[in-house]
Protein backbone atom coordinates (compact mmCIF):
# COMPACT_ATOMS: atom_id res chain seq x y z
CA UNK A 1 0.00 0.00 0.00
CA UNK A 2 1.29 3.40 -1.03
CA UNK A 3 -0.19 6.34 0.90
CA UNK A 4 0.62 9.73 -0.56
CA UNK A 5 -0.34 13.02 1.01
CA UNK A 6 1.81 15.84 -0.28
CA UNK A 7 1.72 19.56 -0.96
CA UNK A 8 4.14 21.73 -2.88
CA UNK A 9 3.98 25.17 -4.46
CA UNK A 10 5.05 25.05 -8.09
CA UNK A 11 6.05 27.87 -10.36
CA UNK A 12 3.70 27.40 -13.32
CA UNK A 13 3.37 29.24 -16.61
CA UNK A 14 0.35 31.07 -15.23
CA UNK A 15 1.69 32.04 -11.82
CA UNK A 16 2.03 29.85 -8.75
CA UNK A 17 0.26 26.52 -8.61
CA UNK A 18 -0.44 24.42 -5.57
CA UNK A 19 0.29 20.71 -5.97
CA UNK A 20 -2.00 18.99 -3.49
CA UNK A 21 -2.22 15.22 -3.78
CA UNK A 22 -3.99 12.80 -1.48
CA UNK A 23 -3.85 9.35 -2.99
CA UNK A 24 -3.85 5.70 -1.94
CA UNK A 25 -2.39 3.12 -4.29
CA UNK A 26 -2.86 -0.60 -3.73
CA UNK A 27 0.08 -2.96 -3.72
CA UNK A 28 0.89 -4.43 -7.17
CA UNK A 29 -1.36 -1.87 -8.86
CA UNK A 30 -0.50 -0.34 -12.23
CA UNK A 31 -1.45 3.31 -12.04
CA UNK A 32 -1.51 5.67 -15.00
CA UNK A 33 -1.01 9.36 -14.29
CA UNK A 34 -2.59 11.59 -16.93
CA UNK A 35 -3.30 15.28 -17.34
CA UNK A 36 -2.22 18.32 -19.32
CA UNK A 37 1.42 19.29 -19.38
CA UNK A 38 2.23 21.45 -16.40
CA UNK A 39 -0.42 19.81 -14.25
CA UNK A 40 2.17 18.41 -11.83
CA UNK A 41 2.48 14.77 -12.99
CA UNK A 42 6.25 14.74 -13.30
CA UNK A 43 6.68 16.65 -10.05
CA UNK A 44 4.53 14.09 -8.24
CA UNK A 45 6.69 11.31 -9.68
CA UNK A 46 9.89 13.09 -8.66
CA UNK A 47 8.62 13.70 -5.14
CA UNK A 48 7.83 9.98 -4.87
CA UNK A 49 11.38 9.24 -6.03
CA UNK A 50 12.85 11.62 -3.46
CA UNK A 51 14.34 13.80 -6.19
CA UNK A 52 12.31 16.81 -5.12
CA UNK A 53 11.12 17.96 -1.75
CA UNK A 54 7.52 18.55 -0.74
CA UNK A 55 5.54 18.97 2.45
CA UNK A 56 3.45 16.07 3.72
CA UNK A 57 3.94 12.34 4.03
CA UNK A 58 4.60 9.27 1.91
CA UNK A 59 4.25 5.78 3.34
CA UNK A 60 5.02 2.55 1.54
CA UNK A 61 3.86 -0.68 3.16
CA UNK A 62 4.02 0.95 6.59
CA UNK A 63 7.55 2.28 6.01
CA UNK A 64 7.73 6.07 6.23
CA UNK A 65 9.51 7.54 3.20
CA UNK A 66 8.80 11.04 4.35
CA UNK A 67 6.89 12.85 7.07
CA UNK A 68 7.33 16.02 9.15
CA UNK A 69 10.41 14.64 10.89
CA UNK A 70 12.43 12.86 8.24
CA UNK A 71 12.86 12.41 4.53
CA UNK A 72 14.35 9.19 3.18
CA UNK A 73 16.92 9.93 0.46
CA UNK A 74 16.52 8.68 -3.12
CA UNK A 75 19.38 6.28 -2.50
CA UNK A 76 17.48 4.47 0.26
CA UNK A 77 14.06 4.18 -1.36
CA UNK A 78 15.02 1.32 -3.66
CA UNK A 79 12.82 2.43 -6.52
CA UNK A 80 13.09 1.83 -10.23
CA UNK A 81 12.76 4.89 -12.44
CA UNK A 82 12.41 5.06 -16.21
CA UNK A 83 12.97 8.45 -17.81
CA UNK A 84 11.52 9.63 -21.10
CA UNK A 85 15.05 10.28 -22.43
CA UNK A 86 16.37 6.86 -21.22
CA UNK A 87 19.22 8.49 -19.22
CA UNK A 88 21.53 5.49 -19.63
CA UNK A 89 25.11 5.68 -18.38
CA UNK A 90 26.78 6.60 -21.67
CA UNK A 91 30.21 5.33 -20.62
CA UNK A 92 28.99 1.81 -19.83
CA UNK A 93 27.88 -1.05 -22.06
CA UNK A 94 24.32 -2.36 -21.88
CA UNK A 95 25.23 -5.03 -19.38
CA UNK A 96 27.42 -2.70 -17.31
CA UNK A 97 24.45 -0.33 -17.06
CA UNK A 98 22.51 -3.11 -15.38
CA UNK A 99 25.35 -4.36 -13.18
CA UNK A 100 26.07 -0.83 -11.95
CA UNK A 101 22.77 -0.93 -10.05
CA UNK A 102 23.34 -4.38 -8.58
CA UNK A 103 26.06 -6.95 -9.18
CA UNK A 104 23.60 -9.73 -9.93
CA UNK A 105 24.78 -11.36 -13.17
CA UNK A 106 21.96 -13.91 -13.22
CA UNK A 107 19.26 -11.28 -12.94
CA UNK A 108 20.94 -9.10 -15.55
CA UNK A 109 21.14 -12.01 -18.02
CA UNK A 110 17.52 -12.92 -17.34
CA UNK A 111 16.30 -9.39 -17.92
CA UNK A 112 18.30 -9.04 -21.14
CA UNK A 113 16.91 -12.37 -22.33
CA UNK A 114 13.34 -11.34 -21.54
CA UNK A 115 13.65 -8.10 -23.47
CA UNK A 116 15.61 -9.65 -26.36
CA UNK A 117 18.71 -7.58 -25.68
CA UNK A 118 21.19 -10.40 -25.09
CA UNK A 119 22.90 -9.89 -28.44
CA UNK A 120 23.42 -6.20 -27.67
CA UNK A 121 24.81 -6.62 -24.16
CA UNK A 122 28.32 -5.34 -24.96
CA UNK A 123 27.23 -2.34 -27.02
CA UNK A 124 27.41 1.26 -25.84
CA UNK A 125 24.04 3.02 -25.46
CA UNK A 126 24.85 5.57 -28.17
CA UNK A 127 24.92 2.78 -30.77
CA UNK A 128 21.37 1.62 -29.94
CA UNK A 129 18.01 2.75 -31.29
CA UNK A 130 15.57 4.65 -29.08
CA UNK A 131 13.45 1.58 -28.46
CA UNK A 132 16.47 -0.53 -27.56
CA UNK A 133 17.76 2.14 -25.19
CA UNK A 134 14.42 2.36 -23.44
CA UNK A 135 14.36 -1.42 -23.00
CA UNK A 136 17.82 -1.22 -21.41
CA UNK A 137 16.55 1.55 -19.17
CA UNK A 138 13.59 -0.60 -18.17
CA UNK A 139 15.89 -3.53 -17.35
CA UNK A 140 18.15 -1.24 -15.36
CA UNK A 141 15.18 -0.02 -13.33
CA UNK A 142 14.32 -3.63 -12.43
CA UNK A 143 17.84 -4.52 -11.27
CA UNK A 144 17.25 -3.59 -7.63
CA UNK A 145 13.94 -5.48 -7.65
CA UNK A 146 11.98 -2.33 -6.86
CA UNK A 147 8.76 -2.33 -4.90
CA UNK A 148 7.84 0.83 -6.71
CA UNK A 149 8.49 1.37 -10.41
CA UNK A 150 8.09 4.95 -11.64
CA UNK A 151 7.98 5.83 -15.33
CA UNK A 152 7.84 9.33 -16.77
CA UNK A 153 6.31 9.12 -20.27
CA UNK A 154 8.56 6.18 -21.08
CA UNK A 155 7.20 5.57 -24.57
CA UNK A 156 6.32 9.01 -25.87
CA UNK A 157 9.53 9.35 -27.91
CA UNK A 158 9.03 6.03 -29.73
CA UNK A 159 7.17 5.06 -32.87
CA UNK A 160 3.88 3.14 -32.55
CA UNK A 161 5.33 -0.28 -33.36
CA UNK A 162 8.09 0.02 -30.79
CA UNK A 163 5.57 1.31 -28.26
CA UNK A 164 3.49 -1.76 -28.61
CA UNK A 165 6.51 -4.02 -28.05
CA UNK A 166 7.60 -2.07 -24.99
CA UNK A 167 4.09 -2.01 -23.55
CA UNK A 168 4.27 -5.78 -23.63
CA UNK A 169 7.67 -5.77 -21.89
CA UNK A 170 6.52 -3.30 -19.24
CA UNK A 171 3.41 -5.29 -18.39
CA UNK A 172 5.42 -8.49 -18.33
CA UNK A 173 8.04 -7.16 -15.92
CA UNK A 174 5.38 -5.49 -13.77
CA UNK A 175 3.72 -8.87 -13.30
CA UNK A 176 6.86 -10.99 -12.88
CA UNK A 177 8.45 -8.68 -10.31
CA UNK A 178 5.17 -7.84 -8.57
CA UNK A 179 5.97 -4.15 -8.52
CA UNK A 180 3.61 -1.32 -7.84
CA UNK A 181 3.92 0.81 -10.94
CA UNK A 182 3.13 4.47 -11.54
CA UNK A 183 3.41 5.67 -15.14
CA UNK A 184 2.89 9.13 -16.59
CA UNK A 185 1.20 8.77 -19.98
CA UNK A 186 -0.86 10.74 -22.49
CA UNK A 187 -1.80 7.86 -24.73
CA UNK A 188 -5.31 6.48 -24.05
CA UNK A 189 -4.65 3.14 -25.73
CA UNK A 190 -1.49 2.70 -23.70
CA UNK A 191 -3.29 3.53 -20.49
CA UNK A 192 -6.12 1.18 -21.33
CA UNK A 193 -3.78 -1.69 -22.18
CA UNK A 194 -1.48 -1.35 -19.17
CA UNK A 195 -3.12 0.36 -16.23
CA UNK A 196 -5.72 -0.96 -13.83
CA UNK A 197 -6.18 2.41 -12.17
CA UNK A 198 -6.00 5.90 -13.54
CA UNK A 199 -5.55 9.34 -11.99
CA UNK A 200 -6.09 12.58 -13.90
CA UNK A 201 -4.39 15.74 -12.63
CA UNK A 202 -5.29 19.29 -13.45
CA UNK A 203 -3.48 22.30 -12.00
CA UNK A 204 -1.94 20.20 -9.25
CA UNK A 205 -5.16 18.55 -8.06
CA UNK A 206 -6.68 15.15 -8.74
CA UNK A 207 -9.77 15.79 -10.87
CA UNK A 208 -10.68 12.21 -11.81
CA UNK A 209 -9.72 8.76 -10.61
CA UNK A 210 -10.94 5.27 -11.31
CA UNK A 211 -10.35 2.42 -13.72
CA UNK A 212 -9.27 3.58 -17.19
CA UNK A 213 -12.67 2.44 -18.49
CA UNK A 214 -14.57 4.53 -15.95
CA UNK A 215 -12.44 7.60 -16.54
CA UNK A 216 -11.97 7.55 -20.30
CA UNK A 217 -15.02 5.77 -21.75
CA UNK A 218 -17.46 8.60 -21.33
CA UNK A 219 -19.78 10.18 -23.83
CA UNK A 220 -21.91 13.28 -23.39
CA UNK A 221 -25.72 12.97 -23.28
CA UNK A 222 -27.27 10.27 -25.41
CA UNK A 223 -24.39 9.95 -27.86
CA UNK A 224 -23.32 6.43 -28.52
CA UNK A 225 -20.01 7.17 -30.10
CA UNK A 226 -17.84 10.22 -29.68
CA UNK A 227 -14.26 11.14 -30.47
CA UNK A 228 -12.25 14.23 -29.72
CA UNK A 229 -10.33 15.81 -32.54
CA UNK A 230 -8.91 19.00 -33.97
CA UNK A 231 -10.61 20.85 -36.79
CA UNK A 232 -7.95 21.26 -39.49
CA UNK A 233 -9.88 22.85 -42.34
CA UNK A 234 -13.37 23.87 -43.55
CA UNK A 235 -13.85 23.35 -47.29
CA UNK A 236 -16.85 24.66 -49.23
CA UNK A 237 -18.32 22.02 -51.56
CA UNK A 238 -21.30 23.34 -53.55
CA UNK A 239 -23.97 24.17 -51.00
CA UNK A 240 -22.50 22.29 -48.10
CA UNK A 241 -19.25 22.48 -46.17
CA UNK A 242 -16.79 19.70 -45.31
CA UNK A 243 -14.87 19.87 -42.06
CA UNK A 244 -11.52 18.08 -41.99
CA UNK A 245 -10.82 16.74 -38.53
CA UNK A 246 -7.76 14.96 -37.18
CA UNK A 247 -8.55 12.23 -34.66
CA UNK A 248 -5.58 10.44 -33.19
CA UNK A 249 -3.37 9.47 -36.14
CA UNK A 250 -6.19 9.78 -38.67
CA UNK A 251 -7.94 12.45 -40.73
CA UNK A 252 -11.71 12.26 -41.25
CA UNK A 253 -14.25 14.42 -43.07
CA UNK A 254 -17.53 15.60 -41.57
CA UNK A 255 -20.37 17.34 -43.41
CA UNK A 256 -21.33 20.74 -42.02
CA UNK A 257 -24.09 23.14 -43.03
CA UNK A 258 -23.41 26.83 -43.59
CA UNK A 259 -24.55 27.76 -40.07
CA UNK A 260 -22.18 25.24 -38.49
CA UNK A 261 -19.36 26.34 -40.76
CA UNK A 262 -19.71 29.86 -39.36
CA UNK A 263 -19.68 28.71 -35.72
CA UNK A 264 -16.48 26.69 -35.91
CA UNK A 265 -12.97 27.92 -36.54
CA UNK A 266 -9.91 26.05 -37.78
CA UNK A 267 -7.67 24.79 -34.99
CA UNK A 268 -10.54 24.33 -32.56
CA UNK A 269 -10.89 21.16 -30.47
CA UNK A 270 -14.11 19.44 -31.46
CA UNK A 271 -16.17 16.40 -30.58
CA UNK A 272 -17.25 14.08 -33.39
CA UNK A 273 -20.23 11.97 -32.38
CA UNK A 274 -23.05 9.94 -33.81
CA UNK A 275 -26.30 8.67 -32.35
CA UNK A 276 -28.28 6.91 -35.02
CA UNK A 277 -25.87 4.36 -36.38
CA UNK A 278 -23.91 1.81 -34.53
CA UNK A 279 -20.27 1.83 -35.56
CA UNK A 280 -19.01 -1.39 -37.08
CA UNK A 281 -15.63 -2.93 -36.44
CA UNK A 282 -13.62 -4.77 -39.06
CA UNK A 283 -10.09 -6.11 -39.45
CA UNK A 284 -7.46 -3.97 -41.11
CA UNK A 285 -6.29 -5.31 -44.47
CA UNK A 286 -2.50 -5.40 -44.74
CA UNK B 1 71.97 30.59 -33.32
CA UNK B 2 73.81 27.95 -31.41
CA UNK B 3 71.97 24.71 -30.71
CA UNK B 4 74.93 23.11 -28.95
CA UNK B 5 74.95 25.66 -26.17
CA UNK B 6 71.17 25.50 -25.73
CA UNK B 7 70.37 25.23 -22.05
CA UNK B 8 67.35 23.01 -21.54
CA UNK B 9 67.13 23.63 -17.83
CA UNK B 10 64.56 26.47 -18.05
CA UNK B 11 62.33 24.23 -20.19
CA UNK B 12 62.66 21.30 -17.83
CA UNK B 13 61.82 23.62 -14.95
CA UNK B 14 58.78 24.98 -16.79
CA UNK B 15 57.48 21.45 -17.44
CA UNK B 16 58.21 20.26 -13.93
CA UNK B 17 56.33 23.25 -12.52
CA UNK B 18 53.43 22.74 -14.93
CA UNK B 19 53.29 18.99 -14.20
CA UNK B 20 53.25 19.38 -10.42
CA UNK B 21 50.74 22.25 -10.58
CA UNK B 22 48.41 20.33 -12.90
CA UNK B 23 48.48 17.27 -10.66
CA UNK B 24 47.75 19.26 -7.49
CA UNK B 25 45.02 21.29 -9.19
CA UNK B 26 43.33 18.19 -10.63
CA UNK B 27 42.89 16.79 -7.13
CA UNK B 28 41.62 20.10 -5.72
CA UNK B 29 39.47 21.15 -8.69
CA UNK B 30 37.39 17.98 -9.13
CA UNK B 31 35.46 18.31 -5.86
CA UNK B 32 35.21 22.10 -6.25
CA UNK B 33 33.89 21.99 -9.82
CA UNK B 34 31.54 19.09 -9.01
CA UNK B 35 30.14 21.07 -6.10
CA UNK B 36 29.78 24.22 -8.23
CA UNK B 37 27.96 22.27 -10.95
CA UNK B 38 25.47 20.67 -8.56
CA UNK B 39 24.88 23.28 -5.87
CA UNK B 40 21.87 25.54 -5.54
CA UNK B 41 23.60 27.49 -2.78
CA UNK B 42 23.22 31.26 -2.96
CA UNK B 43 26.93 31.63 -2.33
CA UNK B 44 27.73 30.01 -5.72
CA UNK B 45 28.24 33.31 -7.65
CA UNK B 46 30.57 34.49 -4.90
CA UNK B 47 32.67 31.34 -5.04
CA UNK B 48 32.68 31.48 -8.85
CA UNK B 49 33.81 35.11 -8.83
CA UNK B 50 36.64 34.42 -6.39
CA UNK B 51 37.84 31.36 -8.29
CA UNK B 52 37.83 33.28 -11.59
CA UNK B 53 39.79 36.25 -10.26
CA UNK B 54 43.15 35.04 -11.60
CA UNK B 55 41.78 35.32 -15.16
CA UNK B 56 41.20 39.06 -14.95
CA UNK B 57 43.71 40.12 -12.30
CA UNK B 58 47.09 41.33 -13.62
CA UNK B 59 49.61 38.57 -12.76
CA UNK B 60 51.73 41.14 -10.98
CA UNK B 61 48.85 41.90 -8.60
CA UNK B 62 48.30 38.24 -7.83
CA UNK B 63 52.04 37.71 -7.52
CA UNK B 64 52.37 40.66 -5.19
CA UNK B 65 49.66 39.38 -2.84
CA UNK B 66 51.10 35.87 -2.83
CA UNK B 67 54.55 37.25 -2.16
CA UNK B 68 53.13 39.38 0.62
CA UNK B 69 51.19 36.47 2.13
CA UNK B 70 54.01 33.91 2.01
CA UNK B 71 57.06 36.04 2.76
CA UNK B 72 59.11 35.63 5.91
CA UNK B 73 57.37 38.65 7.40
CA UNK B 74 53.87 37.18 7.13
CA UNK B 75 52.27 34.83 9.70
CA UNK B 76 52.01 32.05 7.08
CA UNK B 77 55.66 32.45 6.09
CA UNK B 78 56.79 32.52 9.72
CA UNK B 79 54.73 29.42 10.53
CA UNK B 80 56.21 27.35 7.69
CA UNK B 81 59.72 28.57 8.36
CA UNK B 82 59.56 27.76 12.10
CA UNK B 83 57.55 24.51 11.91
CA UNK B 84 58.85 22.82 8.78
CA UNK B 85 61.94 24.88 8.11
CA UNK B 86 60.85 25.71 4.56
CA UNK B 87 60.79 29.04 2.85
CA UNK B 88 57.79 29.67 0.63
CA UNK B 89 59.11 32.37 -1.68
CA UNK B 90 62.00 32.63 -4.14
CA UNK B 91 62.17 28.87 -4.53
CA UNK B 92 60.37 26.11 -6.42
CA UNK B 93 57.80 25.49 -3.65
CA UNK B 94 56.78 29.12 -3.85
CA UNK B 95 56.36 28.83 -7.62
CA UNK B 96 54.09 25.80 -7.22
CA UNK B 97 51.90 27.56 -4.65
CA UNK B 98 51.64 30.66 -6.83
CA UNK B 99 50.87 28.59 -9.94
CA UNK B 100 48.14 26.67 -8.16
CA UNK B 101 46.37 29.96 -7.43
CA UNK B 102 47.08 31.39 -10.85
CA UNK B 103 45.90 28.38 -12.88
CA UNK B 104 42.97 27.43 -10.63
CA UNK B 105 40.19 28.76 -12.93
CA UNK B 106 41.72 27.06 -15.96
CA UNK B 107 41.21 23.70 -14.29
CA UNK B 108 37.88 24.44 -12.60
CA UNK B 109 35.99 26.03 -15.49
CA UNK B 110 36.27 23.25 -18.12
CA UNK B 111 35.46 20.62 -15.48
CA UNK B 112 32.48 22.60 -14.17
CA UNK B 113 31.25 23.12 -17.74
CA UNK B 114 31.60 19.40 -18.40
CA UNK B 115 29.70 18.43 -15.24
CA UNK B 116 26.96 20.95 -16.00
CA UNK B 117 26.48 19.60 -19.53
CA UNK B 118 25.72 16.10 -18.22
CA UNK B 119 22.17 14.82 -18.43
CA UNK B 120 20.76 15.40 -14.92
CA UNK B 121 18.53 12.36 -15.29
CA UNK B 122 21.58 10.17 -15.73
CA UNK B 123 22.96 11.34 -12.38
CA UNK B 124 19.56 10.90 -10.76
CA UNK B 125 19.36 7.37 -12.14
CA UNK B 126 22.61 6.67 -10.30
CA UNK B 127 21.25 8.11 -7.04
CA UNK B 128 18.16 5.97 -7.34
CA UNK B 129 20.39 2.95 -7.86
CA UNK B 130 21.52 3.67 -4.30
CA UNK B 131 24.86 5.23 -5.22
CA UNK B 132 26.31 8.11 -3.21
CA UNK B 133 27.21 11.49 -4.66
CA UNK B 134 30.89 10.60 -4.60
CA UNK B 135 30.42 7.27 -6.36
CA UNK B 136 28.15 8.93 -8.94
CA UNK B 137 30.77 11.60 -9.57
CA UNK B 138 33.57 9.08 -9.86
CA UNK B 139 31.88 6.29 -11.85
CA UNK B 140 29.27 8.14 -13.94
CA UNK B 141 30.06 11.87 -14.17
CA UNK B 142 33.84 11.86 -14.67
CA UNK B 143 34.00 9.09 -17.33
CA UNK B 144 31.34 10.94 -19.33
CA UNK B 145 33.23 14.22 -19.48
CA UNK B 146 36.57 12.89 -20.76
CA UNK B 147 37.01 15.71 -23.32
CA UNK B 148 36.44 18.30 -20.58
CA UNK B 149 38.93 16.53 -18.31
CA UNK B 150 41.53 16.46 -21.07
CA UNK B 151 40.89 20.11 -21.92
CA UNK B 152 41.22 21.08 -18.26
CA UNK B 153 44.49 19.16 -17.84
CA UNK B 154 46.08 20.45 -21.02
CA UNK B 155 44.95 24.06 -20.69
CA UNK B 156 46.16 24.15 -17.09
CA UNK B 157 49.48 22.62 -18.07
CA UNK B 158 49.93 24.93 -21.04
CA UNK B 159 48.85 27.97 -19.06
CA UNK B 160 51.33 27.20 -16.30
CA UNK B 161 54.13 26.74 -18.84
CA UNK B 162 53.21 30.14 -20.24
CA UNK B 163 53.24 31.84 -16.85
CA UNK B 164 55.47 34.87 -16.52
CA UNK B 165 54.37 37.69 -14.24
CA UNK B 166 53.48 35.66 -11.18
CA UNK B 167 56.60 33.54 -11.52
CA UNK B 168 58.81 36.57 -11.72
CA UNK B 169 57.17 38.19 -8.68
CA UNK B 170 57.23 35.14 -6.43
CA UNK B 171 60.26 33.27 -7.72
CA UNK B 172 62.60 35.78 -9.24
CA UNK B 173 65.11 34.24 -11.64
CA UNK B 174 67.32 31.76 -9.84
CA UNK B 175 68.88 29.35 -12.37
CA UNK B 176 67.81 25.76 -11.77
CA UNK B 177 65.32 26.83 -9.11
CA UNK B 178 62.93 29.45 -10.42
CA UNK B 179 64.27 30.47 -13.84
CA UNK B 180 61.60 29.00 -16.11
CA UNK B 181 61.54 29.30 -19.92
CA UNK B 182 59.39 32.44 -20.07
CA UNK B 183 61.66 34.23 -17.61
CA UNK B 184 64.74 33.07 -19.52
CA UNK B 185 63.35 34.57 -22.74
CA UNK B 186 62.73 37.86 -20.96
CA UNK B 187 66.34 37.92 -19.78
CA UNK B 188 67.68 37.14 -23.25
CA UNK B 189 65.78 40.10 -24.63
CA UNK B 190 66.99 42.33 -21.81
CA UNK B 191 70.59 41.40 -22.59
CA UNK B 192 69.89 41.88 -26.33
CA UNK B 193 70.61 38.19 -27.08
CA UNK B 194 67.92 38.00 -29.76
CA UNK B 195 69.30 34.77 -31.23
CA UNK B 196 68.61 32.77 -28.05
CA UNK B 197 65.35 34.59 -27.50
CA UNK B 198 64.20 33.56 -30.98
CA UNK B 199 65.20 29.96 -30.42
CA UNK B 200 63.48 29.68 -27.04
CA UNK B 201 60.36 31.43 -28.30
CA UNK B 202 60.15 29.20 -31.37
CA UNK B 203 60.43 26.07 -29.23
CA UNK B 204 57.64 27.32 -26.93
CA UNK B 205 55.45 28.19 -29.91
CA UNK B 206 55.84 24.81 -31.60
CA UNK B 207 55.26 22.87 -28.39
CA UNK B 208 52.18 24.90 -27.40
CA UNK B 209 50.67 24.47 -30.85
CA UNK B 210 51.30 20.70 -30.90
CA UNK B 211 49.72 20.22 -27.51
CA UNK B 212 46.58 22.19 -28.42
CA UNK B 213 46.27 20.41 -31.77
CA UNK B 214 46.46 17.05 -30.01
CA UNK B 215 43.64 18.07 -27.64
CA UNK B 216 41.33 19.21 -30.41
CA UNK B 217 42.02 16.08 -32.46
CA UNK B 218 41.20 13.88 -29.48
CA UNK B 219 38.01 15.78 -28.69
CA UNK B 220 36.81 15.56 -32.28
CA UNK B 221 37.33 11.80 -32.28
CA UNK B 222 35.72 11.35 -28.87
CA UNK B 223 32.57 13.28 -29.74
CA UNK B 224 32.15 11.16 -32.87
CA UNK B 225 32.45 7.97 -30.83
CA UNK B 226 30.18 8.83 -27.89
CA UNK B 227 27.66 10.62 -30.13
CA UNK B 228 27.06 14.30 -29.49
CA UNK B 229 23.84 14.90 -27.60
Amino acid sequence: MLAINIRKTLLGATGNMELDIDLMIKEHAFVALAGKSGSGKTTLLRVLAGLESAAGSIKVDGVIWQDEKKVLSSQKRGIGFVFQDYALFANMSVKENLLYVCKDETLADELLEMTELTALRDRLPSSLSGGQQQRVSLCRAMMNRPKLLLMDEPLSALDPEMRSKLQHDILNLHKIFGTTTVMVSHDPSEIYRLADFMVVLDAGKIVKEGTPKEVMLKTQGSQKFSLRGELLDIIKADVIYVGVVSIGQQIVEVVMDSEEAKQFYVGESVLISTKAFSPTISKLLP
Amino acid sequence: MDFASLDFEPFMLSFKLAGVTTLILFVIAIPVSWWLSQTKCRCKPFVEAVSSLPIVLPPSVLGFYILFALSQNSPVGVFFEETFGIKLVFNFTGLVIASVFYSFPFMVQPLQGGFESLNKNMLEASYMAGKSRFETMYRVALPNIKPAVLTALIVTFAHTVGEFGVVLMVGGSIPGETKVASVAIYEFVETLDYGQAHLYSAIMLVMSFSVLLAVYLFNARHSRRIGVR
